[in-house]
């Protein structure tokens, strides 16, 4: 037991170190500053999705309808409210948020494949509206002509703009303050509760535990987080598009949590970082990047199901 | 039963080491592969490789290709040799494209940015070559904005406008076919500006709109569309689909015998598309940016030959357009003596570009108000199957100068500001 | 030829007989898919790639065969691929949760958009349907075009076979008992591991059966695929899993909803299945004929 409790710390200081100092070292393996920025902004994207997906149990391949509301509502505001980061995240976040509890409500009852196509329903509808409102969202060609706002804390002013690795830590902060949330939550017992209903649904619901309302309070936090990373992502960008919100966007984020491994906290953490930097890395060396990718996705389910941390903690257990 | 776990695992461990010591290599080893030389002159080309406009950006990369050939034969930029380094921007993921661009820029240090197809993609790019400081030459994304009220002093675009292509077609169009015109446009800002620009056009001929439907990207399905627009009844029925859409409307609007009832046709149609069409469909008025058929304009012949002889196949105006936009680079570090961002985008303004790069019958040259290239179009009618070539499926009727359609330079809302 | 013009009764009636039509190639794609995922619950996010093969096939086909000899023969090879990549890759698969066969299939489809890319090139090429077909009945009649009407009896030919097939053959019986329980197939002594593979051999050739029908229609490029694998699943889950009747009905009411909305708010013509799916669901969580079947 102290042994598990000891290698789980250990990885998370290995993870901190890796994190808190990644400008130093990227660019010496090839890398560049906003590289590890996206990694970060999609891992936490990973992470919120597999709050439903590896702690609930529940599958939704409608994330990124939340992640690009976080990203227009960030962009939207500073474009067209007020030129400040701070607000920008806080209203990307409310109105991911709101969406969430909305829509939830309305699809809590479903389950299995229907509860994931009625995600990419609503998310394709999102889609189409950013499209269409054109005048307010850019349609097609983008939210452009606004950037990330150099943040004014009273005593000094953080230029998040202009520098890079400042913008990273400022991300990195985000990042942090978020997954501890996430942790503390999944350590309560509404979280634990959160892992009863995915054994065994069930079971859960003859204890007398109310799933829909758990199901329901999950994929809004869930959706939360996404819609937090989604604002990270528009102020890494300087720019918020249409794509951000399709189900391709969210497939992608389901793929890095099964990689880095789902029952695990970190694990979309390693497969975010895994599939952007693969993807980064091998599109540069070919144009058939997408087989090999392909590949390695294909790898991943037949051989590594619980993904690159599964087999880290069998190793752990053996 | 045990020994049996104990060997797949060990299998599975094995290969998962193998693949971590082979990917550490790969990670390793970027220094070898780049041969990041710092006493070469870097061009970085973001363009769509893989997606839906995979075919069109491959086009323009292969022109810069051998542009840059070209460039190092000439002994190169300021006497050094030209790499050009070309990045997947996809056809539309914006975040990976803005990622790429910073990739080019930051860790590869390019000098000179070339891109994008996508307007959306060209434009994010844009705000991120001006944060850096560094000359971009936008290829092949037609949006307004990108020489209108997104302009930057560090962008400079080498295809037209829509203001352009739908000023040099509508004068034929009502002289050939008539003067009632149904539009079925493509629902994204390029389709608007180019519809917009067409009602224009042809109002000041006398032109009137019968009708309009607004097609959804990535439509499989046009048959609605083109039932509405017969009922309609009009002289023309204009199409402004690119790519996909394109060749998707054409087939289905000739399967519905719409050639044979009115006049089709549209302010900007491409080399790609006709080819992807069947013989039958190939019908209808166009707008070309650049034709490879010029009998009697110097140098395009040996262009032609040149790029059969790279890819087997003919140049179509993407391939100039990366061409193009690749010499650009290379004219202005000559014109300012300089590599300086600020210094050649100034020495770019008002730049004629030289015969044997523009290949036009009209001289082309970059305007300064907005940085876009006025060059001449070309307008004519698509043909089932080249005469001469199996290629030709165009007929030009018509050579445009560009500064006789092009709107002013600040019709667009352009407001270059240079850095203090 | 003046064309003339119509009322807009005329027009939604051309549009429902043209949303039918689509419908039923939708229908087409999405039975196929609904009989991989009812007998093996494998979710096929591949379909696409397999529908691009075909075309493909049949494209590449044609100068030997011509178009009738293509017809017949693409879809065949098209689902000899199906079979090796069952027997090579899907087979692992069963038992386990249907997130990986999505995983799966999702990177093989990347696979097979790069191969068709890297073999046929990036650029649209060009099909060409006999003449024949391409003509439109008459100038009246003329949105009934020569091309739709045989796709929609060739998609009525494929489906009665397959209903046929489904009712009358032993394959089929063990394929519809298979649906509802494997198990006790399997202890019944047949063979089941052959049954799956024949399933989704028969699953892929009518995706490859769709996809000659598809380039007649539609540019011949690699992405072909991914443009119309998501109306597939719609059609699927409105109709409910489980049911290959429901597939169909879902498929002809996504296609006629699409044909209806290009006459009121055209712009909405894609996002409209999207409601509708969303709509269904919310009123009948299993779909309009879902039935319990083992992905519940």
């Amino acid at each position: 037991m102290t042994n598990a409790f000891n290698k789980s710390n250990l990885l998370v200081a290995v993870v901190a170190l890796l994190l808190l100092t990644m400008p130093l070292w990227i660019n010496a393996v090839g890398g560049y500053t906003a590289l590890g920025t996206r990694v970060v902004v999609l891992a936490l994207a990973a992470m919120a999705l597999n709050f439903l997906l590896g702690f609930t149990g529940v599958l939704s391949f409608g994330h990124a309808a939340y992640f690009g509301l976080g990203a227009y509502g960030a962009g939207m505001t500073i474009k067209y409210i007020a030129p400040s980061t701070p607000l920008a995240i806080l209203i990307g976040i409310v109105v991911g948020t709101l969406a969430a509890a909305i829509i939830g409500a309305l699809i809590v009852r479903l389950r299995g494949v229907y509860f994931a196509m009625v995600t990419i329903a609503f998310g394709q509808v999102f889609f189409f509206t950013a499209f269409r409102w054109n005048s307010m969202t850019g349609g097609d060609d983008g939210l452009t002509g606004w950037h990330r706002m150099p943040i004014d804390l009273g005593f000094t002013t953080l230029d998040i703009q202009g520098d890079d690795r400042l913008f990273y830590y400022f991300v990195l902060f985000c990042f942090a303050v978020a997954t501890g949330l996430m942790a503390l939550i999944l350590r309560s017992p509404f979280g634990r509760t959160l892992v009863a209903i995915r054994e065994n649904e069930r079971r859960a619901r003859f204890l007398g535990i109310p799933v829909d309302q758990h199901i329901w309070l999950s994929f809004v936090i869930s959706c939360g987080f996404v819609s937090l990373a989604g604002t990270l992502y528009a102020l890494l960008n300087n720019f918020a598009d249409p794509r951000a919100l399709r189900w391709d966007q969210s497939g992608e984020f389901v793929i890095m949590a099964v990689m880095g491994g789902m029952r695990s906290f970190w694990g979309p953490l390693i497969g975010a970082a895994i599939f952007v930097v693969l993807q980064d890395y091998v599109s540069s060396l070919t144009e058939n990047w997408q087989s090999f990718v392909g590949v390695v996705f294909i790898l991943v389910v037949l051989f590594f199901p619980r993904g690159v941390l599964g087999i880290v903690q069998r190793k752990a257990s053996a | 039963m045990d020994g049996r776990l104990f060997h797949r695992a060990l299998g599975r461990r094995t290969l998962l080491k193998v693949g971590l010591a082979a990917g550490a290599v790969q990670i390793a080893s970027p220094f070898v592969l780049r041969a990041r030389a710092d006493d070469m002159v870097k061009i970085g080309f973001n363009t769509p490789l893989t997606g839906t406009y995979a075919a069109v950006g491959k086009n323009e990369q292969l022109g810069a290709e051998y542009a840059v050939a070209e460039i190092n034969a000439k002994g190169g930029i300021d006497g050094r040799q030209v790499q050009l380094l070309v990045e997947d921007s996809t056809s539309g993921d914006v975040g990976t494209a803005v990622q790429k661009a910073r990739k080019l820029i930051e860790r590869d240090k390019v000098n000179f940015l070339l891109g994008n197809v996508n307007s959306a993609i060209a434009l994010a790019m844009a705000q991120v070559s001006n944060e850096l400081k560094t000359l971009h030459i936008v290829t092949g994304g037609h949006t307004d904005a990108i020489t209108g009220k997104s302009c930057q002093w560090n962008v400079f675009r080498v295809c037209n406008t829509t203001a352009m292509e739908a000023n040099s077609v509508a004068s034929t169009l009502i002289e050939t076919s008539g003067k009632k015109w149904y539009y079925i446009t493509p629902d994204y800002s390029f389709g608007h500006t180019l519809q917009g620009g067409l009602e224009k056009a042809a109002g000041k001929l006398g032109g009137t709109k019968v009708g309009e439907d607004l097609t959804p990207l990535g439509t499989t399905d046009f048959s609605s569309y083109l039932i509405k627009a017969q009922s309609a009844a009009p002289d023309v029925v204009i199409f402004t689909q690119q790519g996909d859409d394109g060749v998707n409307i054409m087939k289905q609007a000739v399967q519905f015998g719409l050639d044979k009832q009115l006049h089709i046709a549209g302010a900007q149609m491409e080399l790609e598309v006709l080819e992807g069409l069947p013989p039958e469909a190939r019908v209808g008025t166009w707008v070309f940016e650049w034709y490879f058929n010029q009998p009697n304009v110097p140098h395009v012949a040996e262009f032609v030959a040149g790029i059969r002889k790279k890819t087997g196949k003919v140049p179509t105006a993407r391939t100039w357009f990366g061409y193009a936009a690749a010499w650009t680079c290379a004219l202005a570090a000559a014109k300012a003596k300089s590599l300086d961002a600020m210094k050649m985008a100034k020495a770019l303004e008002d730049f004629e570009l030289p015969p044997e790069i523009g290949l036009m019958p009209n001289p082309a040259a970059y305007r300064a108000g907005d940085h876009q290239l006025i060059p001449t179009l070309f307008v004519g009618n698509a043909q089932a199957n080249g005469v001469s070539d199996p290629e030709d499926l165009f007929k030009i009727t018509k050579t445009v100068k560009g500064p006789d359609v092009a709107a002013s330079a600040d019709a667009n809302g352009c407001k270059l500001v240079w850095p203090a | 030829m003046q064309p003339h013009r119509r009322s807009v009764t005329q027009l939604i009636l051309f549009n429902v007989f043209n949303g039918l039509i689509i419908g039923a190639f939708y229908a087409l794609m999405a039975l196929g898919l609904s009989l991989i995922l009812n007998l093996s619950g494998v979710i096929n996010f591949a379909h696409g790639g397999f529908l691009a093969l075909g075309g493909y096939f049949a494209y590449s086909l044609m100068p030997f065969t011509g178009f009738w000899g293509a017809l017949v023969l693409a879809p065949i090879l098209t689902a000899c691929i199906g079979i090796l990549v069952e027997r090579f890759l899907i087979r692992r698969l069963y038992g386990r949760d249907p997130l990986y066969s999505l995983l799966l299939t999702f990177g093989l489809a990347f696979i097979l958009e790069d191969a068709t890319r890297f073999i046929w090139g990036a650029q649209s090429v060009p099909f060409q349907v006999p003449a024949v077909l391409t003509q439109p009945l008459s100038t009246s009649f003329f949105f009934l075009t020569g091309y739709r009407l045989f796709m929609v009896a060739l998609v009525i030919v494929a489906v009665s076979g397959l209903f046929l097939v489904l009712g009358r053959t032993r394959f089929g019986k063990r394929v519809r008992a298979g649906t509802l329980d494997l198990e006790t197939l399997s202890t019944l002594g047949v063979n089941v591991q052959l049954l799956r593979t024949l399933n989704f051999g028969f699953g892929i050739y009518l995706a490859g059966l769709a996809g000659v029908l598809a380039a007649g229609m539609l540019g011949l490029q690699p992405t072909i695929g991914a443009s119309l694998i998501m109306p597939s699943f719609v059609a699927i889950i409105v109709g409910g899993l489980g049911s290959l009747p429901g597939t169909l009905f879902g498929g002809l009411l996504i296609g006629l909803a699409s044909g209806l909305t290009a006459v009121f708010f055209p712009s909405a013509t894609e996002a409209i299945i999207y409601v509708i799916m969303g709509i269904v669901l919310l009123v009948f969580p299993r779909g309009l004929l879902g039935e319990e079947g083992r992905l519940q």
